[in-house]
Protein backbone atom coordinates (compact mmCIF):
# COMPACT_ATOMS: atom_id res chain seq x y z
CA UNK A 1 0.00 0.00 0.00
CA UNK A 2 1.17 3.87 -0.58
CA UNK A 3 1.99 5.43 2.77
CA UNK A 4 0.28 8.40 2.87
CA UNK A 5 2.55 10.16 6.24
CA UNK A 6 3.75 13.61 5.30
CA UNK A 7 2.60 17.77 5.38
CA UNK A 8 -0.29 17.72 2.57
CA UNK A 9 -1.19 21.30 1.42
CA UNK A 10 -4.74 21.39 1.40
CA UNK A 11 -4.97 23.35 -1.47
CA UNK A 12 -3.37 21.49 -4.03
CA UNK A 13 -5.88 18.73 -4.06
CA UNK A 14 -7.92 21.16 -6.46
CA UNK A 15 -11.30 19.61 -7.77
CA UNK A 16 -11.48 19.29 -11.20
CA UNK A 17 -14.03 20.63 -13.70
CA UNK A 18 -17.26 18.09 -15.03
CA UNK A 19 -17.10 15.87 -11.88
CA UNK A 20 -17.30 17.80 -8.17
CA UNK A 21 -15.35 14.85 -6.38
CA UNK A 22 -12.45 14.70 -9.07
CA UNK A 23 -9.04 15.67 -7.44
CA UNK A 24 -5.66 15.74 -8.93
CA UNK A 25 -2.31 16.44 -7.50
CA UNK A 26 -3.08 14.65 -4.35
CA UNK A 27 -0.31 12.38 -2.15
CA UNK A 28 -1.99 9.30 -3.50
CA UNK A 29 -1.72 10.53 -7.43
CA UNK A 30 1.91 11.51 -6.72
CA UNK A 31 3.26 8.99 -5.11
CA UNK A 32 1.18 6.25 -6.77
CA UNK A 33 2.50 7.55 -10.06
CA UNK A 34 6.03 6.69 -8.70
CA UNK A 35 4.63 3.18 -7.96
CA UNK A 36 3.90 2.23 -11.30
CA UNK A 37 7.41 2.47 -12.27
CA UNK A 38 8.90 0.08 -9.65
CA UNK A 39 11.00 -2.92 -10.99
CA UNK A 40 11.74 -1.05 -13.94
CA UNK A 41 14.51 1.15 -16.08
CA UNK A 42 14.91 4.84 -16.44
CA UNK A 43 16.72 5.71 -19.13
CA UNK A 44 18.58 9.65 -19.29
CA UNK A 45 18.03 10.54 -23.15
CA UNK A 46 19.28 14.03 -25.10
CA UNK A 47 16.97 13.28 -28.34
CA UNK A 48 14.08 11.46 -29.54
CA UNK A 49 15.97 8.63 -31.28
CA UNK A 50 17.46 7.70 -28.06
CA UNK A 51 14.57 8.12 -26.61
CA UNK A 52 12.57 5.06 -28.65
CA UNK A 53 15.84 3.38 -28.38
CA UNK A 54 14.93 3.37 -24.89
CA UNK A 55 10.95 2.87 -25.30
CA UNK A 56 12.05 -0.23 -27.39
CA UNK A 57 13.94 -1.49 -24.97
CA UNK A 58 11.46 -1.80 -22.40
CA UNK A 59 12.31 1.20 -20.10
CA UNK A 60 9.40 2.15 -18.48
CA UNK A 61 10.11 6.11 -18.32
CA UNK A 62 13.15 8.16 -20.07
CA UNK A 63 14.58 11.39 -18.19
CA UNK A 64 14.95 14.50 -20.69
CA UNK A 65 18.93 16.05 -20.09
CA UNK A 66 20.75 18.88 -22.78
CA UNK A 67 23.36 16.54 -21.74
CA UNK A 68 24.70 13.37 -20.60
CA UNK A 69 26.75 13.32 -16.68
CA UNK A 70 29.89 12.51 -18.22
CA UNK A 71 29.34 15.70 -20.70
CA UNK A 72 28.07 18.14 -18.13
CA UNK A 73 31.08 16.86 -16.24
CA UNK A 74 33.62 17.07 -19.20
CA UNK A 75 32.21 20.33 -20.70
CA UNK A 76 32.26 22.30 -17.46
CA UNK A 77 30.57 25.48 -17.04
CA UNK A 78 26.94 26.19 -15.87
CA UNK A 79 24.22 23.09 -16.55
CA UNK A 80 20.92 23.85 -16.50
CA UNK A 81 17.19 22.22 -17.48
CA UNK A 82 16.77 20.75 -20.65
CA UNK A 83 15.69 22.85 -23.84
CA UNK A 84 11.42 23.24 -23.90
CA UNK A 85 11.62 21.99 -27.54
CA UNK A 86 13.69 18.76 -26.99
CA UNK A 87 11.40 18.39 -23.94
CA UNK A 88 8.20 18.73 -25.60
CA UNK A 89 9.74 16.35 -28.82
CA UNK A 90 10.40 13.36 -26.65
CA UNK A 91 6.73 13.96 -25.03
CA UNK A 92 4.98 14.02 -27.91
CA UNK A 93 7.25 10.87 -29.77
CA UNK A 94 6.91 8.23 -27.00
CA UNK A 95 4.33 6.59 -25.05
CA UNK A 96 6.50 6.06 -21.48
CA UNK A 97 6.50 8.78 -18.99
CA UNK A 98 8.59 11.68 -19.46
CA UNK A 99 11.06 13.07 -16.96
CA UNK A 100 13.55 15.89 -16.99
CA UNK A 101 15.61 17.61 -14.69
CA UNK A 102 15.56 20.99 -12.84
CA UNK A 103 18.09 22.80 -10.53
CA UNK A 104 18.01 22.04 -7.09
CA UNK A 105 15.68 25.06 -5.04
CA UNK A 106 15.27 26.47 -8.81
CA UNK A 107 11.56 26.82 -8.68
CA UNK A 108 11.10 28.68 -11.99
CA UNK A 109 12.67 25.67 -13.46
CA UNK A 110 9.98 23.67 -12.28
CA UNK A 111 7.27 25.46 -13.16
CA UNK A 112 8.27 25.41 -16.53
CA UNK A 113 9.05 21.99 -16.51
CA UNK A 114 5.28 21.08 -15.11
CA UNK A 115 3.77 23.17 -17.60
CA UNK A 116 5.84 21.12 -20.60
CA UNK A 117 3.97 18.08 -19.77
CA UNK A 118 6.80 16.41 -18.35
CA UNK A 119 5.22 13.18 -15.74
CA UNK A 120 7.92 13.74 -13.03
CA UNK A 121 10.24 16.23 -12.30
CA UNK A 122 13.54 15.70 -10.92
CA UNK A 123 15.50 18.21 -8.60
CA UNK A 124 18.87 17.28 -9.45
CA UNK A 125 22.81 17.68 -8.61
CA UNK A 126 23.69 16.81 -11.76
CA UNK A 127 22.87 20.21 -12.75
CA UNK A 128 23.93 23.37 -11.43
CA UNK A 129 22.62 24.11 -7.46
CA UNK A 130 20.37 27.39 -7.82
CA UNK A 131 19.93 27.85 -4.24
CA UNK A 132 22.25 26.85 -1.59
CA UNK A 133 20.44 26.56 1.52
CA UNK A 134 16.97 25.65 0.57
CA UNK A 135 15.49 22.59 -1.92
CA UNK A 136 12.15 22.86 -3.55
CA UNK A 137 9.17 22.97 -1.79
CA UNK A 138 7.37 20.20 -3.63
CA UNK A 139 4.22 19.75 -2.58
CA UNK A 140 3.21 23.30 -4.20
CA UNK A 141 3.11 21.02 -7.49
CA UNK A 142 0.80 18.78 -9.26
CA UNK A 143 3.35 17.06 -11.08
CA UNK A 144 5.10 14.64 -8.36
CA UNK A 145 9.40 15.55 -7.60
CA UNK A 146 12.00 12.47 -7.53
CA UNK A 147 15.25 13.81 -5.99
CA UNK A 148 18.27 11.96 -4.74
CA UNK A 149 19.38 11.23 -1.63
CA UNK A 150 23.29 10.17 -0.12
CA UNK A 151 21.75 9.28 3.26
CA UNK A 152 18.67 8.48 5.26
CA UNK A 153 18.61 11.82 6.59
CA UNK A 154 18.38 13.52 3.23
CA UNK A 155 15.58 11.56 2.19
CA UNK A 156 13.66 11.75 4.68
CA UNK A 157 13.84 15.78 4.30
CA UNK A 158 13.21 15.36 0.65
CA UNK A 159 9.60 13.66 1.60
CA UNK A 160 9.19 16.16 4.73
CA UNK A 161 9.33 18.58 1.79
CA UNK A 162 7.18 16.74 -0.97
CA UNK A 163 8.90 14.50 -3.39
CA UNK A 164 7.25 11.82 -4.37
CA UNK A 165 10.23 9.20 -5.20
CA UNK A 166 13.77 9.11 -3.88
CA UNK A 167 16.75 7.60 -5.66
CA UNK A 168 20.37 7.38 -4.55
CA UNK A 169 22.65 10.05 -5.69
CA UNK A 170 25.68 7.93 -6.21
CA UNK A 171 27.95 9.81 -8.45
CA UNK A 172 26.28 10.84 -11.76
CA UNK A 173 28.90 10.29 -15.18
CA UNK A 174 30.89 8.31 -13.96
CA UNK A 175 30.62 4.59 -15.13
CA UNK A 176 31.34 3.60 -11.23
CA UNK A 177 28.33 2.29 -8.88
CA UNK A 178 30.44 2.48 -5.75
CA UNK A 179 28.98 5.27 -4.40
CA UNK A 180 25.22 4.31 -5.41
CA UNK A 181 26.39 1.49 -3.02
CA UNK A 182 27.79 3.28 -0.88
CA UNK A 183 24.36 5.30 -0.85
CA UNK A 184 22.45 2.54 -0.40
CA UNK A 185 24.02 0.88 2.27
CA UNK A 186 23.89 3.72 4.52
CA UNK A 187 20.26 4.19 4.15
CA UNK A 188 19.77 0.64 4.75
CA UNK A 189 21.72 0.81 7.68
CA UNK A 190 19.75 3.62 8.96
CA UNK A 191 16.68 2.27 8.06
CA UNK A 192 17.35 -1.05 9.83
CA UNK A 193 18.31 0.74 13.08
CA UNK A 194 14.98 2.58 12.73
CA UNK A 195 12.91 -0.34 12.48
CA UNK A 196 14.57 -1.64 15.75
CA UNK A 197 13.73 1.25 17.79
CA UNK A 198 10.11 0.99 16.07
CA UNK A 199 9.59 -2.38 17.14
CA UNK A 200 10.93 -1.57 20.81
CA UNK A 201 8.39 1.10 20.60
CA UNK A 202 11.52 3.33 22.29
CA UNK A 203 9.29 6.63 21.15
CA UNK A 204 12.16 8.37 22.98
CA UNK A 205 15.27 7.21 20.88
CA UNK A 206 12.79 7.72 17.08
CA UNK A 207 12.32 11.35 18.75
CA UNK A 208 16.43 11.44 18.93
CA UNK A 209 16.77 10.33 15.82
CA UNK A 210 14.47 12.08 14.02
CA UNK A 211 17.03 15.27 15.74
CA UNK A 212 19.44 13.35 14.28
CA UNK A 213 18.45 13.51 11.14
CA UNK A 214 16.79 17.15 10.73
CA UNK A 215 13.58 15.36 10.37
CA UNK A 216 10.03 14.74 11.14
CA UNK A 217 9.21 12.07 14.79
CA UNK A 218 6.30 11.93 12.12
CA UNK A 219 8.42 10.33 9.29
CA UNK A 220 10.81 8.65 11.62
CA UNK A 221 7.65 6.53 13.10
CA UNK A 222 6.24 5.99 9.73
CA UNK A 223 9.96 4.70 7.67
CA UNK A 224 9.90 1.96 11.79
CA UNK A 225 6.64 1.08 11.01
CA UNK A 226 7.23 0.08 6.90
CA UNK A 227 11.23 -1.09 7.55
CA UNK A 228 11.75 0.96 4.43
CA UNK A 229 11.44 4.14 3.24
CA UNK A 230 8.07 5.88 2.87
CA UNK A 231 8.32 6.47 -0.81
CA UNK A 232 9.62 4.60 -3.68
CA UNK A 233 13.64 4.49 -4.01
CA UNK A 234 15.68 4.19 -7.39
CA UNK A 235 19.40 3.42 -7.71
CA UNK A 236 21.00 6.04 -9.80
CA UNK A 237 24.69 7.59 -10.30
CA UNK A 238 27.11 5.40 -12.01
CA UNK A 239 25.29 2.39 -13.27
CA UNK A 240 26.56 1.07 -16.32
CA UNK A 241 26.64 -2.79 -16.98
CA UNK A 242 23.40 -5.30 -16.70
CA UNK A 243 25.03 -6.53 -13.11
CA UNK A 244 25.88 -3.22 -11.89
CA UNK A 245 21.39 -3.14 -12.07
CA UNK A 246 20.94 -6.69 -10.50
CA UNK A 247 23.25 -5.38 -7.49
CA UNK A 248 21.18 -2.48 -6.76
CA UNK A 249 18.77 -4.56 -6.83
CA UNK A 250 19.91 -6.69 -4.48
CA UNK A 251 20.59 -3.84 -2.36
CA UNK A 252 16.56 -3.50 -2.18
CA UNK A 253 16.07 -0.83 -4.83
CA UNK A 254 12.79 -0.45 -6.26
CA UNK A 255 14.60 0.07 -9.92
CA UNK A 256 17.21 2.00 -11.69
CA UNK A 257 18.21 5.18 -13.28
CA UNK A 258 20.60 4.53 -15.86
CA UNK A 259 22.52 7.71 -17.21
CA UNK A 260 25.64 7.95 -18.81
CA UNK A 261 26.16 4.53 -19.10
CA UNK A 262 23.63 3.74 -22.19
CA UNK A 263 24.45 6.16 -24.66
CA UNK A 264 28.41 6.48 -23.65
CA UNK A 265 28.86 3.06 -24.86
CA UNK A 266 29.35 1.96 -28.01
CA UNK A 267 26.52 -0.92 -27.75
CA UNK A 268 23.31 1.31 -26.23
CA UNK A 269 20.33 -0.75 -27.16
CA UNK A 270 21.79 -4.13 -26.57
CA UNK A 271 22.95 -2.47 -23.39
CA UNK A 272 19.70 -1.02 -22.46
CA UNK A 273 17.73 -4.30 -23.44
CA UNK A 274 20.40 -6.48 -20.87
CA UNK A 275 19.88 -4.11 -18.11
CA UNK A 276 16.14 -4.36 -18.32
CA UNK A 277 16.40 -7.62 -18.27
CA UNK A 278 18.79 -7.95 -15.53
CA UNK A 279 16.71 -5.23 -13.74
CA UNK A 280 13.64 -6.94 -13.89
CA UNK A 281 15.09 -10.64 -12.99
CA UNK A 282 18.11 -9.40 -10.88
CA UNK A 283 16.63 -13.02 -8.71
CA UNK A 284 17.30 -15.13 -11.50
CA UNK A 285 21.32 -16.10 -11.72
CA UNK A 286 20.35 -17.30 -15.72
CA UNK A 287 18.98 -14.05 -16.65
CA UNK A 288 21.81 -11.91 -15.19
CA UNK A 289 24.48 -13.84 -16.61
CA UNK A 290 22.95 -13.92 -20.29
CA UNK A 291 22.21 -10.13 -19.59
CA UNK A 292 25.69 -9.60 -19.05
CA UNK A 293 26.44 -11.73 -22.19
CA UNK A 294 24.38 -9.20 -24.57
CA UNK A 295 26.64 -6.53 -23.87
CA UNK A 296 30.68 -6.39 -24.81
CA UNK A 297 32.69 -4.80 -21.61
CA UNK A 298 35.17 -3.44 -24.40
CA UNK A 299 32.32 -1.12 -25.54
CA UNK A 300 31.41 0.02 -22.09
CA UNK A 301 32.09 3.74 -20.79
CA UNK A 302 35.73 3.75 -19.50
CA UNK A 303 34.54 5.66 -16.79
CA UNK A 304 36.31 7.80 -14.04
CA UNK A 305 37.85 6.58 -11.27
CA UNK A 306 37.82 8.14 -7.55
CA UNK A 307 40.17 11.26 -7.80
CA UNK A 308 37.78 13.51 -8.88
CA UNK A 309 37.43 17.05 -9.07
CA UNK A 310 34.54 17.73 -7.77
CA UNK A 311 31.61 15.35 -6.61
CA UNK A 312 27.71 16.04 -7.77
CA UNK A 313 27.02 13.99 -4.51
CA UNK A 314 28.05 17.00 -2.45
CA UNK A 315 25.25 19.38 -3.94
CA UNK A 316 21.56 19.46 -1.51
CA UNK A 317 22.04 19.67 1.65
CA UNK B 1 -10.77 -28.54 -1.25
CA UNK B 2 -8.04 -26.77 -2.99
CA UNK B 3 -6.93 -23.79 -1.34
CA UNK B 4 -7.49 -20.55 -3.55
CA UNK B 5 -3.90 -19.37 -4.94
CA UNK B 6 -3.90 -15.92 -6.30
CA UNK B 7 -0.63 -15.07 -8.32
CA UNK B 8 0.62 -11.34 -9.61
CA UNK B 9 2.63 -11.15 -12.27
CA UNK B 10 5.92 -9.96 -10.87
CA UNK B 11 7.65 -8.34 -14.08
CA UNK B 12 7.15 -4.85 -13.31
CA UNK B 13 4.81 -2.55 -11.73
CA UNK B 14 2.86 -2.01 -8.24
CA UNK B 15 3.04 -5.53 -7.70
CA UNK B 16 3.64 -5.46 -3.86
CA UNK B 17 0.26 -3.38 -3.50
CA UNK B 18 -1.88 -6.23 -4.86
CA UNK B 19 -0.04 -8.91 -2.89
CA UNK B 20 -0.97 -6.46 0.35
CA UNK B 21 -4.43 -6.24 -1.21
CA UNK B 22 -5.06 -9.64 -1.48
CA UNK B 23 -3.27 -10.72 2.18
CA UNK B 24 -5.67 -8.03 3.42
CA UNK B 25 -9.03 -9.15 1.68
CA UNK B 26 -8.17 -13.37 2.69
CA UNK B 27 -7.92 -11.31 6.18
CA UNK B 28 -11.28 -9.77 5.77
CA UNK B 29 -13.34 -13.22 4.78
CA UNK B 30 -11.08 -14.99 6.83
CA UNK B 31 -9.75 -17.41 4.34
CA UNK B 32 -6.23 -19.38 4.65
CA UNK B 33 -5.50 -18.74 0.70
CA UNK B 34 -2.02 -18.06 -0.78
CA UNK B 35 -0.67 -14.97 -2.74
CA UNK B 36 2.74 -15.89 -4.60
CA UNK B 37 4.28 -13.01 -7.60
CA UNK B 38 4.79 -15.04 -10.49
CA UNK B 39 7.45 -14.01 -13.14
CA UNK B 40 8.66 -17.09 -14.52
CA UNK B 41 6.82 -19.82 -16.30
CA UNK B 42 7.42 -22.93 -14.43
CA UNK B 43 5.35 -20.62 -11.89
CA UNK B 44 2.10 -20.72 -13.88
CA UNK B 45 1.28 -23.95 -12.96
CA UNK B 46 -0.01 -23.78 -9.23
CA UNK B 47 -1.67 -20.52 -9.59
CA UNK B 48 -5.87 -20.79 -9.88
CA UNK B 49 -6.14 -17.07 -9.96
CA UNK B 50 -4.15 -14.20 -11.66
CA UNK B 51 -3.91 -10.36 -11.49
CA UNK B 52 -1.97 -8.36 -13.69
CA UNK B 53 -0.98 -4.75 -11.74
CA UNK B 54 -0.70 -0.89 -13.19
CA UNK B 55 2.93 -0.18 -14.84
CA UNK B 56 3.88 0.13 -17.94
CA UNK B 57 1.76 -1.78 -20.55
CA UNK B 58 4.59 -1.52 -23.25
CA UNK B 59 7.29 -3.19 -20.81
CA UNK B 60 5.10 -5.66 -19.14
CA UNK B 61 4.57 -6.83 -22.26
CA UNK B 62 8.09 -7.10 -23.65
CA UNK B 63 9.82 -8.48 -20.43
CA UNK B 64 6.88 -11.54 -20.29
CA UNK B 65 7.43 -11.96 -24.42
CA UNK B 66 8.65 -15.25 -23.84
CA UNK B 67 6.81 -18.09 -25.55
CA UNK B 68 6.21 -20.29 -23.00
CA UNK B 69 5.04 -17.60 -20.40
CA UNK B 70 2.50 -15.31 -22.54
CA UNK B 71 1.30 -18.92 -24.23
CA UNK B 72 0.18 -20.52 -20.48
CA UNK B 73 -1.29 -17.20 -19.00
CA UNK B 74 -3.38 -17.48 -22.20
CA UNK B 75 -4.25 -20.84 -22.24
CA UNK B 76 -4.96 -20.72 -18.08
CA UNK B 77 -7.82 -17.62 -18.95
CA UNK B 78 -9.20 -19.88 -21.71
CA UNK B 79 -9.31 -22.65 -19.97
CA UNK B 80 -11.59 -20.17 -16.96
CA UNK B 81 -8.58 -18.90 -14.81
CA UNK B 82 -10.05 -15.85 -12.92
CA UNK B 83 -8.29 -12.92 -13.81
CA UNK B 84 -7.96 -9.17 -13.14
CA UNK B 85 -6.18 -6.70 -14.75
CA UNK B 86 -5.86 -3.09 -13.34
CA UNK B 87 -4.49 -0.01 -15.85
CA UNK B 88 -1.63 -1.21 -17.68
CA UNK B 89 -2.75 -5.03 -16.92
CA UNK B 90 -6.67 -4.23 -18.75
CA UNK B 91 -4.55 -2.86 -21.68
CA UNK B 92 -2.49 -6.14 -21.81
CA UNK B 93 -5.42 -8.41 -21.42
CA UNK B 94 -7.42 -6.13 -24.29
CA UNK B 95 -7.30 -7.83 -27.97
CA UNK B 96 -7.01 -4.18 -29.67
CA UNK B 97 -5.08 -1.18 -28.97
CA UNK B 98 -5.68 2.38 -30.63
CA UNK B 99 -2.40 3.18 -32.26
CA UNK B 100 -0.64 6.72 -31.52
CA UNK B 101 1.66 7.60 -34.04
CA UNK B 102 4.24 7.25 -30.69
CA UNK B 103 3.39 3.38 -29.86
CA UNK B 104 5.77 1.03 -30.80
CA UNK B 105 4.56 -2.74 -31.64
CA UNK B 106 2.73 -3.85 -28.33
CA UNK B 107 2.18 -6.93 -27.10
CA UNK B 108 -1.15 -8.12 -25.94
CA UNK B 109 -2.51 -11.07 -24.28
CA UNK B 110 -6.11 -10.55 -26.18
CA UNK B 111 -8.49 -12.57 -24.10
CA UNK B 112 -10.79 -9.57 -23.47
CA UNK B 113 -12.75 -8.22 -26.11
CA UNK B 114 -12.24 -4.70 -25.39
CA UNK B 115 -10.53 -1.73 -27.41
CA UNK B 116 -8.51 0.81 -25.43
CA UNK B 117 -6.25 3.31 -25.71
CA UNK B 118 -3.44 4.00 -23.60
CA UNK B 119 -3.11 7.21 -21.76
CA UNK B 120 -6.51 8.83 -22.96
CA UNK B 121 -7.22 10.64 -19.53
CA UNK B 122 -4.20 12.74 -19.92
CA UNK B 123 -0.86 13.12 -19.08
CA UNK B 124 0.27 12.55 -15.33
CA UNK B 125 -0.54 15.95 -14.87
CA UNK B 126 -4.18 15.42 -15.24
CA UNK B 127 -4.05 11.89 -13.22
CA UNK B 128 -7.14 12.18 -10.88
CA UNK B 129 -8.90 10.43 -8.38
CA UNK B 130 -13.01 10.22 -8.82
CA UNK B 131 -16.45 8.84 -6.91
CA UNK B 132 -18.17 7.06 -8.65
CA UNK B 133 -20.84 3.64 -8.17
CA UNK B 134 -20.21 0.39 -8.80
CA UNK B 135 -23.79 -1.34 -8.67
CA UNK B 136 -22.67 -5.39 -8.96
CA UNK B 137 -21.46 -4.83 -5.73
CA UNK B 138 -23.76 -2.39 -4.07
CA UNK B 139 -21.17 0.52 -3.74
CA UNK B 140 -22.51 3.97 -4.37
CA UNK B 141 -18.95 5.54 -4.22
CA UNK B 142 -15.86 3.97 -5.21
CA UNK B 143 -13.13 5.77 -5.08
CA UNK B 144 -11.10 5.57 -8.26
CA UNK B 145 -7.73 6.52 -8.46
CA UNK B 146 -6.65 6.88 -12.39
CA UNK B 147 -2.83 7.82 -13.16
CA UNK B 148 -2.01 8.19 -17.01
CA UNK B 149 -4.98 6.17 -17.15
CA UNK B 150 -6.19 3.83 -20.30
CA UNK B 151 -9.66 4.89 -21.71
CA UNK B 152 -11.83 1.57 -22.72
CA UNK B 153 -13.21 2.73 -26.48
CA UNK B 154 -16.04 0.25 -27.32
CA UNK B 155 -16.43 -3.25 -25.73
CA UNK B 156 -17.37 -6.78 -27.16
CA UNK B 157 -21.26 -8.04 -27.03
CA UNK B 158 -20.11 -9.93 -24.46
CA UNK B 159 -18.65 -7.36 -22.15
CA UNK B 160 -20.22 -6.57 -19.04
CA UNK B 161 -20.17 -3.23 -17.68
CA UNK B 162 -19.04 -2.83 -14.06
CA UNK B 163 -18.74 1.23 -13.51
CA UNK B 164 -19.18 4.16 -15.68
CA UNK B 165 -17.87 7.41 -14.61
CA UNK B 166 -19.82 10.11 -16.25
CA UNK B 167 -19.94 8.64 -19.46
CA UNK B 168 -16.47 6.52 -19.33
CA UNK B 169 -16.48 3.10 -18.97
CA UNK B 170 -14.23 2.50 -16.60
CA UNK B 171 -14.59 -1.52 -15.30
CA UNK B 172 -15.94 -4.46 -17.54
CA UNK B 173 -15.95 -7.98 -16.99
CA UNK B 174 -16.11 -11.04 -19.29
CA UNK B 175 -17.08 -14.28 -18.00
CA UNK B 176 -13.76 -14.95 -16.24
CA UNK B 177 -11.91 -12.32 -16.72
CA UNK B 178 -12.35 -8.45 -14.53
CA UNK B 179 -10.31 -5.37 -16.00
CA UNK B 180 -10.54 -1.95 -14.28
CA UNK B 181 -8.70 1.69 -16.03
CA UNK B 182 -7.98 2.82 -12.11
CA UNK B 183 -5.68 1.26 -9.58
CA UNK B 184 -7.81 -0.88 -7.30
CA UNK B 185 -5.39 -1.72 -5.07
CA UNK B 186 -4.38 1.72 -4.20
CA UNK B 187 -8.24 2.68 -3.31
CA UNK B 188 -8.75 1.82 0.54
CA UNK B 189 -11.32 -0.91 -0.10
CA UNK B 190 -10.40 -4.19 -1.12
CA UNK B 191 -13.60 -4.89 -3.07
CA UNK B 192 -12.25 -6.27 -6.51
CA UNK B 193 -10.08 -8.18 -4.81
CA UNK B 194 -12.45 -9.94 -2.84
CA UNK B 195 -14.49 -10.26 -6.12
CA UNK B 196 -11.58 -12.38 -7.74
CA UNK B 197 -11.22 -14.79 -4.84
CA UNK B 198 -15.37 -15.38 -4.78
CA UNK B 199 -14.67 -16.11 -8.83
CA UNK B 200 -11.65 -18.46 -8.06
CA UNK B 201 -13.45 -20.55 -5.39
CA UNK B 202 -16.41 -20.62 -7.73
CA UNK B 203 -13.99 -22.17 -10.31
CA UNK B 204 -12.49 -24.59 -8.12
Amino acid sequence: MISLVGHQNPLLSRQISGNIDSKTGTILLKRGFAHMLKHGVIMDVTDVNQAQIAEEAGAVAVMVLDKLPIEVRQSGGVARTAGMKIIKDVVNNVSIPVMAKCRIGHISEAVVLENSGVDMIDESEVLTPADESSHIWKWDFTTPFVDGAKNLGQALRRIEEGASMMRTKGEPGTGNVVEAVRHMRAMNQDIAKITYFYNQQDKQELFRISKELNTSYELVVETGRLGRLPVVNFAAGGITTPADAALMMKLGCDGVFVGSGIYKSSDPLERALAIVLATTFHDKVEVVAEAQEMIDEKKSMVGLGDNLDFKMQDRGI
Amino acid sequence: MKKVNIGILGIQGDVEEHVASVESAFREITMDGVVSIVKYPEEIDSINGLIIPGGESTSIGKLSNNDDFQSSIKKKITQGMPVLGTCAGLIFLSNHIIQNSSNTSQKLLGSLDIETERNAFGRQHESFQSEFPIPKFGIDKFMGIFIRAPRIRSIGSNVEILAKLNDDIVAVKQGNIIGTCFHPELSNTVIFHKYLIELVRESL
